[in-house]
């Protein structure tokens, strides 16, 4: 018995070897250059153009985060940074509402049983292709569909007379803004629909049966047995969306004429702007640092408010109970 | 009488009801398809068609211009911008990282679910909760650390660290619960298999089909990334087809719409022949993915 345990332990050790290349390059190429950001965060690093030489980095504490939420008039987030950060906010928003919504309907859809869709898998195909085309591509083929005066798109609307002259899209802001949107919409919403539809078939038929026998109306089950029973899934495709969302970069930067958020810097992503900063004229690396930094904590945020809003109210509340009624009886039986 | 009457009324608008319903169904979903290949189609079309064509007005009929806009692209190319190169260039770091990605990531799931070790648990929670750090807000760090290593414009910070990809790991550790019984590898232990031995002889082939589906998105990861080299890679000779496509926008390029479209056009060729090949293994592999729990 006592040699049968040896020889266990002496397995489990292996499993040191077999995950230790996965922490290894895990250490060296993402937990180091994240610590080295932050610490860059806090410390004086940028490059004098005129004479070309790095200037730091030297530690001046909160300087940086200051710079970057706090505008040089004293305003709160009233910066080039915040500024990103709403951008960014903006266009996700304007993409995952929809996305969210036509991929639930649509996930519905494929899975009514009363309903029954042929050429589902033709759907799914066609649908979904988007999202594996490279970004950047996608980024250039739009910029020339709506290009100007010559774009297909001007010419479909000015041919068809919806437009007496061609528009310039990217002069405007909420139409590159929308445009950005649509175009992650359009890349994502496939994905989205394909996880929810697997997460819809994999909740138990008899549970839609009985709630049809019981009378339920198709939106009383949707309510009541679908979207309740899909919060992991959910949850999963909440965060993931956000957590990407975040940090869009290739559409934005190569969608638009100049590619610094054209126009006027309103489409300018955070991701985009610390590569501004960091990598072009003199080379803010601390501040970019330092907008990283509120870039992180704030993907951190939305994920945690995330999974509070999404949190499984009923479990927690019967673990409660639990415990109590366990506290009771443990009372009751120290006064026996 | 009445009553029957009526259920049978009831029934006909019930089905009348359900034929509506299919039709607009179908209609959306036709929709979206079209939707999803109209940009495409049009991009190919105008691939097909010279410069002066594509900008007097819109065709949906292929013209016959295709090999004379290679051409052209490739004169425009010349010798500073290597496309085929770059086709390569792309090709060798995907490739490479996909085998590190599938390979490593199932020795990581491997060593979590099959070992029970002293801190198991613990691994297994953090390689889940870095799924949630954006890579993206850690670059500053990483390109000054590559530099300092002397690993700027390399294809190392490309290709090593797809060592750590916990979303692979998730699916193969998924995967693997269910692939894997325990009792083959006790089962090779007493035939006297080394532990690493029995992890590359016969865990990895059970894995097959996971290894597979996962090969074909790290593949498509790694090809359409435009984020990590364009920061790493300076030399224009190292370039990745992404930032092919960006070169694109420039004014060399700019000039001929024919020339643009017929570039677009070669950088998606290869994902449209993977996609359509393996589709079906690549929504199975989507759906797959998203099932937690």
């Amino acid at each position: 018995m006592k040699k049968n345990k040896h020889k266990t332990v002496e397995y489990g050790r292996y499993g040191y070897f077999f995950i230790a290349p996965f922490f290894l390059v895990f250490a060296i190429f993402q937990l180091w250059p994240l610590i080295y950001t932050i610490g860059l965060a806090f410390c004086e690093n940028y490059t004098d153009t005129m004479f070309n030489v790095e200037i730091g980095p030297t530690f001046n504490g909160l300087a940086n985060l200051k710079d970057v939420l706090i505008s040089k008039d004293g305003k709160l987030f009233d910066t080039y940074t915040c500024h990103a950060l709403g951008n960014t906010l903006i266009m996700w928003a304007l993409n995952f509402l929809p996305q969210i919504l036509l991929a639930l309907l649509l996930a519905v859809w494929f899975t009514d049983t009363k309903v029954k869709l042929s050429g589902q898998g033709a759907y799914k195909v066609m649908v979904f292709m988007p999202n594996i085309i490279t970004a950047a591509t996608i980024a250039v083929l739009f910029y020339s569909l709506f290009n100007y005066p010559n774009g297909p798109v001007n010419q479909i609307l000015t041919s068809t007379g919806l437009l007496d002259e061609p528009y310039r899209f990217f002069n405007s802001k909420w139409a590159t803004r929308g445009l950005i949107s649509f175009i992650n919409f359009w890349m994502w919403y496939g994905n989205t629909m394909i996880v929810l539809t697997a997460g819809v078939l994999g909740i138990s038929p008899s549970l839609f049966e009985a709630a049809r026998v019981d009378g339920a109306t198709s939106w009383q089950i949707f309510k009541k047995v679908t979207l309740p029973l899909l919060r992991p899934i959910m949850l999963f495709t909440l965060v993931n969306s956000a957590i990407g969302g975040l940090q869009m970069f290739d559409i934005p930067k190569l969608l638009t004429t100049s590619g610094y958020g054209d126009p006027d810097y309103t489409t300018r992503t955070m991701t985009m702007y610390i590569r501004d900063l960091a990598f072009t004229g003199s080379k803010q690396v601390g501040k970019a640092s330092a907008a990283s930094l509120v870039l992180f904590v704030v993907t951190l945020f939305f994920s945690l408010i995330l999974f509070y809003i999404m949190r499984d109210k009923d479990a927690i509340a019967e673990k409660k109970q639990i415990k109590k009624a366990q506290k009771a009886i443990a009372a009751r039986k120290g006064a026996n | 009488m009445a009553k029957e009457l009526t259920m049978e009324q009831k029934g006909k608008r019930a089905q009348a009801n359900l034929v509506a319903n299919h039709i607009f169904r179908n209609a959306v979903c036709v929709f979206l398809c079209l939707l999803s290949i109209v940009p495409f189609w049009i991009l190919f079309v105008n691939s097909t068609r010279d410069s002066v064509a594509i900008q007097s007005g819109l065709s949906l009929i292929p013209s016959t211009h295709f090999f004379e806009n290679v051409e052209k692209l490739l004169y425009q190319c010349n010798e500073n911008v290597p496309l085929w190169r770059y086709m390569v260039n792309s090709f060798v770091i995907a490739g490479f990282s996909t085998i590190l990605t599938v390979y490593f990531s199932t020795m990581t799931a491997y060593g979590v679910n099959v070992y029970k070790f002293k801190g198991s648990k613990f691994a297994w929670a953090f390689i889940m909760a870095i799924m949630m750090i954006p890579a993206q807000v850690s670059s500053i760090g990483f390109f000054r650390f590559m530099y300092q290593m002397g690993l700027g414009n390399n294809y190392i910070p490309l290709i090593i660290p797809a060592i750590a990809s916990p979303s692979t790991i998730f699916f193969m550790k998924q995967y693997m619960e269910s692939a894997l019984p325990l009792e083959i590898v006790d089962a090779a232990r007493i035939d006297g298999s080394g532990e690493f031995k029995t992890f590359n002889e016969i865990a990895v082939p059970l894995m097959k089909p996971a290894v597979a589906t996962q090969a074909i998105f790290a593949f498509i990861a790694s090809w359409n990334n435009f984020y990590t080299p364009s920061m790493i890679l300076t030399g224009q000779d190292k370039y990745t087809l992404p930032m092919f496509v960006q070169l694109m926008r420039g004014e060399r390029f700019r000039s001929d719409y024919g020339i643009i479209y017929v570039g677009l056009v070669i950088t998606i060729l290869p994902i449209f022949v993977v996609y359509f090949a393996l589709s079906k293994y690549i929504i199975a592999g989507v759906a797959l993915g998203g099932v937690k729990e």
